[in-house]
């Protein structure tokens, strides 16, 4: 359901699952509970927000993202306990020069065109991360 | 029992000039001429590979593979599991033999990723993070490294800028002993670097820089395993194969702050220390997938070499050397060697088994047991092995 989690996402709406067995919030969605391995779950809707834990300046794009560069991938915690993969919003000096980490941040995403091996042909939405404090 | 025969590995660097199966040949007559066999004892083929579609446009490599070197018929398999492929292919070959179903194979590895190029050779790498998740925003290996890179700074309180000067001491180990080694791509190059030398070289993803990684590479390596009884009456230096541990894990996100203490390598490596019968302090020398200068650390210590979160500093007083407490990639690593990255997991069983019969010229060890520890992916797999002289 990768598809339909980034098409909300989009539409400004970060969707998880709940687990029906031990309650772990599992996003982005996945098949079984990262916990329990259960797979009965509720579709819900988190925050949006979490704190940074970790994040690199990449210079050096693999094909198909070389315009993109330079560019910050960020793993932020999501206040419902997920992490999750996205793009920190920060220009390059400043994620280097400056100790990012901890800054809250609320999710949004960004459309790019897809290219050649992406699962989706038509395009790629990648996860953004706002710093809001 | 299972052992090692003959091992053989081509020239680590650049092979524009030869195909996929060309090259693993080139590895494969070394390992075949020194394990006193006829091409017939060969039962089956066991070969890495991880992304020959994308960087020779070549796939099912099994047949290829098999027919290039004589063995047209037999079983030819490839596996893929990223930079872990020959090292799962070896396990793999390992069991068949174990349980009787073969008494002597195959098992090796090759990659052309230097021919193809830095943007394609990064792109096809990055197949190896996760498909929907991660790729969409560009993570790379190096990208994946320099995150463990700052967690690894903030758990354990190591303010970034030294610890990129403590990690840079891998970088300075590997290369040195790659300059030494025949075999590797950096080849007598790169001896002498100065911390600053790593801290300065070009930024690949901050705050990991160009000699924090180790290069894009073509190469081969090939193992043939048998049998004892079998190897009995042909060689006369058997290596034992006395553990293999493997495990696995999913999308980096999903594994959360256990990205620093690699647990997945922890699982590995104490299926394949009790199959032994062996603990971290009866290892003589490890070949750690030392894919970036993080990665030698945190391996290390989930390996229980070192307490989590004192691998740096002990690198930084040469614990990881000749000498210290283990020593560490005296081959030059995946750094100083080369990775070329399906055939990497033979390669290290290639100088393990070279460490142990004391044929590596260029470094001394007197080293009974020796560890090998190969990373596929953000941990995805892991494949640990155990080598010695001993029978056990």
């Amino acid at each position: 359901m990768f598809k339909e989690f980034f098409e909300e996402l989009l539409n400004g709406t970060l969707i998880g699952l709940k687990c029906l067995e031990c309650g772990e919030i599992v996003c982005p969605p996945k098949s079984t509970c990262d916990r329990c391995g259960g797979r009965r779950f509720e579709k819900t809707v988190l925050s949006g927000y979490g704190k940074v834990v970790s994040y690199t300046v990449t210079y050096v794009a693999p094909m198909g993202y070389e315009d993109e560069t330079p560019y910050t991938v960020a793993l932020v915690e999501l206040d419902e306990g997920p992490w999750i993969v996205g793009r920190l919003k920060v220009d390059a000096e400043t994620a280097d020069k400056e100790n990012l980490i901890g800054k809250r941040v609320k999710i949004y995403a960004e459309e790019f065109k897809s290219e050649i091996f992406y699962p989706n042909k038509e395009k790629r939405i990648v996860p953004v991360f706002e710093i809001v404090e | 029992m299972v052992v090692v025969m003959g091992v053989g590995q081509t020239k680590f660097g650049s092979h524009p000039d030869k195909t996929l199966p060309e090259l693993f040949a080139q590895a494969f007559f070394e390992a075949f001429d020194s394990s006193n066999i006829e091409l017939r004892d060969i039962e089956a083929l066991y070969i890495g590979n991880f992304v020959g579609e994308i960087t020779d446009g070549s796939a099912n490599l099994g047949g290829f593979v098999a027919d290039e070197i004589g063995l047209r018929g037999i079983p030819a398999m490839r596996y893929e599991s990223a930079c872990c492929s020959s090292a799962v292919a070896f396990k793999e070959a390992y069991l068949a033999i174990k349980h009787g179903m073969y008494d002597c194979v195959v098992v090796g590895g090759v990659e052309k990723l230097k021919s193809a190029g830095t943007a394609i050779g990064t792109r096809a790498l990055a197949t190896a993070v996760d498909g929907a998740y991660e790729i969409n925003v560009g993570l790379t290996f190096p990208g994946v490294f320099a995150l463990v890179t700052r967690l690894y700074s903030e758990t354990y309180g190591i303010p970034l800028d030294k610890l990129r000067e403590m990690i840079a001491h891998v970088s300075i180990k590997n290369h040195r002993y790659g300059a030494k080694n025949p075999k590797a791509q950096f080849y007598k190059k790169l001896e002498n670097l100065k911390v600053e030398d790593v801290l300065n070289s070009k930024m690949i993803c901050s705050p990991l820089t160009l000699l924090d990684c180790c290069p894009m590479t073509d190469g081969a390596s090939a193992v043939i395993l048998a049998s004892d009884d079998f190897a009995k009456d042909r060689i006369d230096e058997p290596i034992y194969v006395r553990g293999v541990g493997q495990s696995s894990a999913g999308s980096l996100f999903r594994q959360k702050r256990d990205i620093v203490k690699a647990l997945p390598r922890r699982l590995s490596s104490q299926r394949a220390y009790k199959m032994a019968k062996l603990e971290p302090k009866d290892i003589d020398v490890a070949f750690i997938h030392d894919c970036f200068t993080i990665a030698e650390i945190v391996a290390l210590e989930a390996l229980g070499f070192f307490e989590y979160g004192e691998c740096a500093s002990a690198t930084v007083e040469g614990l990881t050397d000749v000498g210290g407490k283990v020593a560490v990639n005296v081959d030059g690593g995946l750094i100083g060697k080369g990775h070329p990255v399906g055939a990497t997991g033979t390669a290290q069983i290639y100088s393990a088994v070279k460490i142990l019969r004391n044929e590596l010229d260029f470094v001394k060890v007197d080293a009974e047991n020796v560890i090998t520890d190969t990373l596929g992916g953000d941990f995805g797999t892991i494949v640990n092995v155990i080598l010695s002289v001993h029978r056990g």
